[in-house]
Parts: structure tokens; C-alpha cells; sequence
């Protein structure tokens, strides 16, 4: 399948080159347990995501897959056991906290743009506050990563004024602009008009074929075949089967994959 | 059941040959009996509203017009101005405001010292025009002025000061518009910062920063203004040590403050409820800190939703300060009140006009603030559109 992947060429700003993470594991999640009040909702979860490493999570609706992504940058807090990012483990530390966003990028279901700033000034926003980049040299790297999802002509436009899949290409390139070393995807593409969903499929295949670490959340099953090196089912809070996308697709395992993709794949 | 297939009245397959040319909407060609049959007199009811309206504005407007400019008196030396004696009918008696215009602004503000409450006014005017223009050149600048360069002139100006040679004015001397602005800008400058704090404090996860912002909030606006100025009286001494005893005047300024505070919190608080989860989420994800996202994602989102009540709170404020007279501060109402009872001036009308003046002064102010307040709330609509 062809996409148009801009491959990060020698003669780029050093700002503009990916981040190499420090350790092989990306993500290592271990033991981790969580529970709203008395519920339940993250059971004995085992991840151990590889540097370069694309993953597709999915799984029945309330299966906790929003929740087990968002523990890994810590939208959510996990009770039980250890997540360690880019060998930084989570705990209340507040500074080891930030230090693992600003390298772990998310998007959003519902693009979560800021309505009150311009689509350039959403992508410089982060890079000049967190990481304290001239303004000049920060709307550079937005220009570029605008022109990367193909909207560099919207720089100057409120997050209002766009299409859903603007909208989500810009919160694509919002993150990239912090050269995160991981992206987190929540289910990116599931509050998009069914004519914009390819489009930010080809920008997040295009950063998978650039290397990129991966988890997203996802139901786009061609996506999936496509890119991912792991297919992670996960149903009641818990990790119920995990495989390579032609096992997973071919071969399900556990009666409730099976149940599952026989709804999703008609 | 079987669905009929049977092409029914016309075929069902449909392709569009040529496209249909855009056209400019229908031109409504209709003048202004057309206009006003519309828009008052559309139904008996309307037309009934329309009716008794007319009938009010007739009843109301002229007498007043009559009152205020037409029986009113415009010159004169003293009292016998504004006396009926030759049996004409005799409405405001502007010659009074004109002679006491002075103590209305100033209050007993010493005569040749005036000059520096001038300066004061000019000063203020400077800074509010650069803050409020929002297109103005070096807001920042601009900021600093008002907010640090400008209470530091005026201090100076106003109090006086013996390090730099400037005469002292005891506060007790100050009054009137001169007072009234004062106390008003200076709660209205204090109570957002504040009031943003205790709104952000009283959504915080530290349940002793939320039980604080809490209990302040609460007693303070459960507690009438009159209460707040009086304690604030006799209250702020008892906090500081020894004979160090407050200003006059600085102590209802301290109790405005305070109270408008507490008001200011509970808009800002309903504005931070409005903003979606997903802001905080956006934000957080980014690596922001807690007071970055407050500052440069959360409040411009929130305070811009509740532009309309924070101005309700100023205006609120603004008359409100009336109140300070309570404790014996010469605000505009109070030195309009002292005038009354000066013979010179003691007429039937004096009364009548004295608050008629105190009140169009009020209005302009506040009306001026509403106004403003709904150019920029139009403004922003315009810039993003969701
Ligand atoms: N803040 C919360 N408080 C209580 N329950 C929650 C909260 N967020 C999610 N849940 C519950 O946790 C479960 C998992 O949610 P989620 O991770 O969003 O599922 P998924 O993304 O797989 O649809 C759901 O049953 C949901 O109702
Ligand atoms: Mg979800």
C-alpha cells in the first residue's frame, strides 16, 4: 500500500531528527492493576513494548483499553504494580511524571485542540513553554510537522474552522512537535465522517514506517494488517490474547477474540 | 412482508444532468411600514404590547425631559436660582451641581494640591485606554504600567511622601469620584487575581487549600457588605501588631476587596466547570505543568466564557462602593449628602438633583462597562468559531 512517507533525510535541523529512546524496552508494564473505587477495571496487565515497536490494542467498548494506554503517561494513575516508560518508572514524583510526557505523545478520540489558539500556535504552545524553545525556532519545527500532515496552509486558522480529520492531523502534528519517543492513539479515528478516516490513517502509517513506537487503539483492522508487529485484544480488564496481525486475524485463539472479530469483520 | 419492487409513479434511478447554478438569496423589497406591521403590530397581542409600551415612554419621557432640561437652571449664584418665585415651574437645579462640582470630585482634597489628583486621573486614563484597546501596541508594556508604575505614581501623587519632598494629604481629606474610583479600581484590580485563586484553590485535590478557599467563600458571601466594611474597621487593627494602625481609608479598600473576591470566585468557578476534561487531558499530555495549563489553556478558555458575569460583578462592585460611607468615607453619595445641608444652596429641588447627578455619574460608569464588556465577548465570538 502506498503512502506518502517523507523519510527523515541527513540534512535536517538537529531538532527535527527523531529521538532516539535510551533503552530497548519502551514501555515495560508489569503486575499493573487498577480500580475506579470498588470496580475493578485494569486486571494483571503485562506489556513489554520494543523500541520501534507498533501495537494495536483493541477490544470490546469499556474493556479498559482508554484506561490502560492513559496509565503510560499517567492521565490515569495505576494502583498495583510498576510501568516503567523509556526506563523511568511512574510514581507520584511529579518531575519524573512531566519528564515522561514530554517524551510520550497522545491523541485523542476528540482531538482535544485548543479552541482558543490558531492551529500553529496549538503546535508551538507545548515546545516554547515545556521546553523552553525560541518562539522563531518552535514555529519552524510546527511549519514542518504541519507540512508533514498536509495542512501547513491551515497554520494561521482556529481549530474550529477544520474538518475532524484536520482537526486530527493537527493533534498529530501538535505531539510530533515535542519529538515525543512514543505515540499513544486513542482510537483516533473513531469520531471522524467515515471520507476522513483514511486520511489520518496514511499520516499514522507514514510515522510507523518512519520507526516510530506505537500503541494505538484502534478498531481500523486493515490499519492493524498493515503496520502493526503485536495485536493485544483485551476484554474485562484484562490482556486476553496477543499475537502477530496474521495469527491474530487468522487464528484466533480465545472463544471471546473470536466472538469479537466475527462482529467487526462481518 | 414483501417490499414491492414495482417502479411505482416515476423510475427510481436518478442522475443529475447539469448542475444547479448558485443564486443570490431572494431580495425582500419591503419599506418601513412593512418593517413596523412585521415586527409591532404582527398580532393583537403585539400590537396590545406595542400600544402600552408607547403609552409608557409617553408618560415617562417628557416629564423627565421637562425636569432635566427643559425647567432646569443652568446658571446662578445661590439658592435663588433655583426658586420658584415667579410661579414658572422649576426642574434640576444644575447651577447647585455646578457650584459644588468641585467637592464632587475632589472631596476636600486641599485646593492647591489638586493639580496632583488631576495628574492621577490623566495617569489612570492612560492606562485603562492601553489595557482596554485591544489592539493597542505594547500591552505588555502596558500592563506594567497600570499595574505597577501607575499605583506606585498615584500613591506618591495622591498621599504624598516625605523622602521625595511631596507634601502629605492625610487620607481623611480625599472624596467624592476621586474616593469612589479609587475603592472601585482598586477591588475590581485585586478581586480577580484573588478571585481566580480561591476559585482555582477551591476545585484543588489539597483539601486544605479547598477547605480554606471554601470557608473564606463562603462567609464572606454569606456575610453582608456593610458587615465585611465594618469589620474590616475594627477587625484589621486587632491583626496587626502593636500601634501600627491601618489607614482609614485603606481598611474598607481591604474589606471591597476581600468581598468582591469572594463573588469573583464563584463566576471564575462556574467558568472552569464549562471547560471540557479533554482540555486538561490535551494539555497534560503535552507535559504541561499545573500552573502553565491554568494560564495559557484553562483560564483564557473559562474567563472568556464568563466575561459577562465577571462585569456583572464590577458593576455590582462599582455601586456597591457607595457603601463605604458607612465608616465614614467621603465617596461621591457621601459629599453629595453633605452638600444638602448647605444653606446657600437649600431649595426644593437640590435634593432631587444632587442624586440625579450622583446617579447619571454611576450610570455612565456602569453602562460604559457593559458596553465594553459585550464589544469584546463579540470579538472573541468572532475570532473562533467552534
Ligand atoms: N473516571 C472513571 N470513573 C469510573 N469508571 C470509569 C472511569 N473511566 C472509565 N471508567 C470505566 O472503566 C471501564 C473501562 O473504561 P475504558 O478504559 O474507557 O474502556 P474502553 O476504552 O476500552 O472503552 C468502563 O467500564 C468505564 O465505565
Ligand atoms: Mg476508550
Amino acid at each position: 500500500m502506498s503512502t506518502t512517507t517523507m523519510s527523515m533525510t541527513a540534512d535536517k535541523p538537529a531538532h527535527l531528527k527523531p529521538v532516539a529512546l535510551k533503552t530497548e524496552i519502551a514501555v515495560d508494564m508489569i503486575g499493573v492493576h487498577k480500580w475506579y473505587g470498588e470496580f475493578h477495571v485494569l486486571k494483571d496487565i503485562n506489556l513489554h513494548v520494543k523500541r520501534g515497536e507498533r501495537i494495536v490494542i483493541c477490544g470490546p467498548s469499556g474493556s479498559g483499553k482508554s484506561t490502560m494506554i492513559r496509565c503510560i503517561n499517567r492521565l490515569e494513575e495505576h494502583q498495583q504494580g510498576r510501568i516503567v516508560v523509556d526506563g523511568v518508572e511512574l510514581t507520584n514524583d511529579l518531575k519524573r511524571i512531566d519528564e515522561i510526557r514530554r517524551d510520550v505523545g497522545m491523541v485523542f478520540q476528540h482531538f482535544n485542540l485548543f479552541p482558543h489558539l490558531t492551529i500553529l500556535e496549538n503546535c508551538t504552545l507545548a515546545p516554547i513553554w515545556v521546553k523552553k524553545m525560541p518562539k522563531k525556532e518552535a514555529e519552524e519545527v510546527a511549519m514542518h510537522y504541519l507540512k508533514r500532515v498536509k495542512i501547513p496552509e491551515q497554520a494561521h486558522k482556529y481549530p474550529g474552522q477544520l474538518s475532524g480529520g484536520q482537526q486530527q492531523r493537527v493533534a498529530i502534528a501538535r505531539s510530533l512537535c515535542m519529538s515525543p519517543k512514543i505515540m499513544l492513539f486513542d482510537e483516533p479515528t473513531s469520531a471522524l465522517d467515515p471520507e476522513m478516516v483514511k486520511e489520518v490513517l496514511d499520516t499514522m502509517v507514514s510515522l510507523a514506517q518512519e520507526g516510530m513506537t506505537m500503541l494505538c487503539v484502534t478498531h481500523e483492522m486493515g490499519f492493524a494488517k498493515q503496520v502493526a508487529n503485536r495485536v493485544i485484544f483485551m476484554d474485562a480488564g484484562q490482556i486476553v490474547e496477543m499475537n502477530t496481525p496474521s495469527e491474530f486475524f487468522a487464528h484466533p485463539q480465545h472463544e471471546r477474540t473470536k466472538l469479537f472479530l466475527s462482529q467487526i469483520l462481518h | 412482508m414483501a417490499i414491492a419492487t414495482e417502479p411505482v409513479a416515476h423510475s427510481v434511478a436518478y442522475v443529475r444532468a447539469a448542475p444547479v447554478d448558485t443564486q443570490p438569496p431572494p431580495t425582500l423589497a419591503r419599506g418601513w411600514i412593512a418593517w413596523v406591521r412585521e415586527h409591532l403590530f404582527s398580532s393583537p397581542a403585539n400590537a396590545l404590547l406595542t400600544l402600552i409600551a408607547l403609552y409608557v415612554v409617553y408618560s415617562v419621557v417628557p416629564p423627565l425631559a421637562k425636569f432635566f432640561i427643559f425647567d432646569a437652571v443652568w446658571d446662578g449664584q445661590d439658592r435663588t436660582a433655583c426658586l420658584a418665585d415667579g410661579g414658572q415651574e422649576v426642574g434640576a437645579c444644575w447651577a447647585y451641581v455646578k457650584a459644588k462640582i468641585f467637592y464632587f470630585v475632589y472631596g476636600s482634597y486641599p485646593f492647591d494640591l489638586r493639580w496632583r489628583v488631576n495628574i492621577v486621573f490623566l495617569l489612570g486614563a492612560v492606562g485603562i485606554a492601553w489595557m482596554l484597546w485591544l489592539d493597542a501596541p505594547r500591552r505588555n508594556l502596558g500592563a506594567f504600567y497600570f499595574f505597577v508604575i501607575f499605583p506606585i505614581a498615584s500613591f506618591l501623587l495622591l498621599r504624598g511622601s516625605d523622602t521625595f519632598n511631596i507634601e502629605r494629604v492625610d487620607t481623611s481629606l480625599w472624596g467624592g469620584i476621586l474616593v469612589t474610583l479609587l475603592v472601585s479600581l482598586v477591588g475590581i484590580v485585586f478581586s480577580l487575581p484573588f478571585g481566580i485563586l480561591l476559585a482555582l484553590g477551591r476545585r484543588s485535590k489539597l483539601p486544605v487549600v479547598r477547605l480554606v478557599s471554601v470557608i473564606f467563600i463562603e462567609i464572606v458571601r454569606g456575610v453582608p457588605l456593610i458587615t465585611v466594611l465594618f469589620m474590616a474597621n475594627t477587625m484589621l487593627p486587632l491583626f496587626l501588631p502593636g500601634n501600627m494602625s491601618p489607614d482609614r481609608l485603606l481598611r474598607p479598600l481591604v474589606g471591597v476587596a476581600l468581598f468582591a473576591s469572594a463573588y469573583m470566585a464563584e463566576v471564575v468557578r462556574g467558568g472552569l466547570q464549562a471547560i471540557p476534561k479533554g482540555q486538561y487531558e490535551g494539555a497534560m499530555s503535552l507535559g504541561l505543568g499545573y500552573w502553565q495549563m491554568m494560564r495559557l489553556i484553562i483560564l483564557p478558555q473559562a474567563l472568556r466564557i464568563v466575561i459577562p458575569g465577571i462585569v456583572n460583578t464590577f458593576i455590582g462592585l462599582f455601586k456597591d462602593t457607595t457603601l463605604v460611607s458607612i465608616v465614614g468615607i467621603f465617596d461621591l453619595l457621601k459629599t453629595v449628602e453633605a452638600t444638602l445641608v448647605d444653606p446657600t444652596w437649600a431649595t426644593p429641588v437640590t435634593r432631587a438633583t444632587g442624586y440625579a447627578f450622583a446617579a447619571i455619574f454611576y450610570f455612565i460608569c456602569c453602562y460604559g462597562m457593559s458596553r465594553y464588556s459585550l464589544a469584546v465577548e463579540r470579538r472573541l465570538a468572532a475570532g473562533q468559531k467552534r
